[in-house]
């Protein structure tokens, strides 16, 4: 196969996985607008960690958080996609650190919480996913 | 053209999440209940029984609905209390149950408050429910720690088993929960004050500050 439209693909990939975390991200932030997540009428278990301090940073959700990385997540891979060199750099750090966010999120659920929330393990699959993929992408030959 | 196109798509995907977040907000957007005149309970002088932590005569009413199985309303009730006295003695408080089909013994706890409160013990038992709330929600028999809650209490052991598999008891929370569904409560922690519902954003210490002072300004207070 071509690298470079290999490439092309891998990145087209990451560009349309990062939509299914962007409207996962998007669904939770505006469940934590309403204040839906500060009550239980739903699955106990999500409530447990959406509604805990570890949910909120500074009074933001997290999940309004994740809405910016997957958007950011997004936009740098259609960039990559269309050979902008510097996005694909930046694309690489970004699920780099979406990827070690993601396991103190795990952490946080699995030892402190001791409840899993399964929007947030779905967001969690997709950036394994797109870490996953970062590293299939071979690297440019320029 | 293909010099603009990542920028084309980007920004038809990032107005397409803003206008599905926004129409996703308008129709998650809380709508809030107002309790009919015809469907308060002032909490004096009625056959209902119901559960009043404060003066019974405050000007301010705090109605939850709960369920003591819910994170939240374990976390609520810790700052309701203090508000309670904190506003003494302008504001009372009102405990009605409603336990959701999703927690496996909020039902089960709630009759044990009730048969608690059937000893005169209600609120001691609702306050030791919601302080272990971790501990029972995960035991295989959480009826075990309810029994060993009542004798903490210093309750008639024998009785409360009795009260707790009886009628009454059975009734008080039906009653509760028929009252949440015809109001339309859904979910917990509900919060009323003088019979208008409290947004969820607000179920705070200073949320509902805010409420209760505005609701005192209505009404004359007592200090």
């Amino acid at each position: 196969m071509n690298v470079p439209r290999f490439r092309v693909a891998l990145y087209a990939v990451a560009a349309i996985v990062s939509l299914a975390g962007l409207a996962d991200a998007t669904y939770l932030t505006v469940q934590a607008l309403t204040g839906e997540t500060l009550t239980c009428g739903g699955s106990p278990d999500c409530f447990r960690v959406l509604g805990s301090s570890y949910a909120r940073i500074a009074g933001m959700p997290v999940a309004a958080f994740g809405c910016l990385a997957y958007f950011s997540v997004f936009s740098l891979a259609t960039f990559a996609a269309f050979a902008y060199r510097r996005a694909a750099a930046l694309l690489t750090l970004l699920v780099g650190a979406m990827f070690l966010v993601t396991l103190w999120l795990l952490y946080v659920q699995a030892f402190v919480l001791h409840a899993y929330c399964r929007y947030c393990l779905f967001s969690a699959a997709i950036t394994f996913l797109l870490a996953g993929l970062m590293i299939a992408i071979p690297p440019s030959r320029a | 053209m293909k010099r603009y196109l990542p920028f084309i798509i980007v920004g038809i995907v990032a107005l397409a999440t803003l206008g599905s977040g926004a129409l996703l907000y308008q129709a998650k957007r809380p709508h809030l209940l107002t309790i009919p005149a015809n469907k308060a309970v002032s909490g004096k002088g009625t056959a209902e029984s119901i559960h009043i932590r404060g003066n019974p005569d405050a000007p301010v009413t705090l109605l939850e609905f709960g369920d003591f199985q819910c994170p939240p309303c374990g976390g609520a009730a810790v700052f309701i209390d203090q508000l309670v006295k904190e506003y003494h003695p302008n504001l009372k408080l009102v405990f009605r149950n409603l336990p959701l089909p999703v927690h496996k013994y909020a039902r089960e706890a709630a009759l044990a408050a009730e048969a608690a409160g059937l000893q005169g013990r209600y609120w001691e038992m609702h306050d030791v429910l919601y302080r272990e709330q971790a501990v029972w929600s995960k035991a295989d028999n959480p009826r075990e720690l309810f029994d060993s809650y009542a004798g903490m209490l210093g309750l008639n052991l024998n009785q409360f088993k009795k009260d707790m598999a009886g009628g009454k008891a059975r009734q008080r929370v039906e009653s509760d929960v028929e009252r949440a569904n015809s109001l339309g409560v859904r979910s917990t922690p509900t919060v009323f004050i003088n019979d208008q519902e409290v947004a969820p954003n607000e179920k705070t210490p200073n949320g509902l500050r805010a409420k209760i002072d505005a609701a005192l300004k209505q009404k004359p207070s007592k200090a």
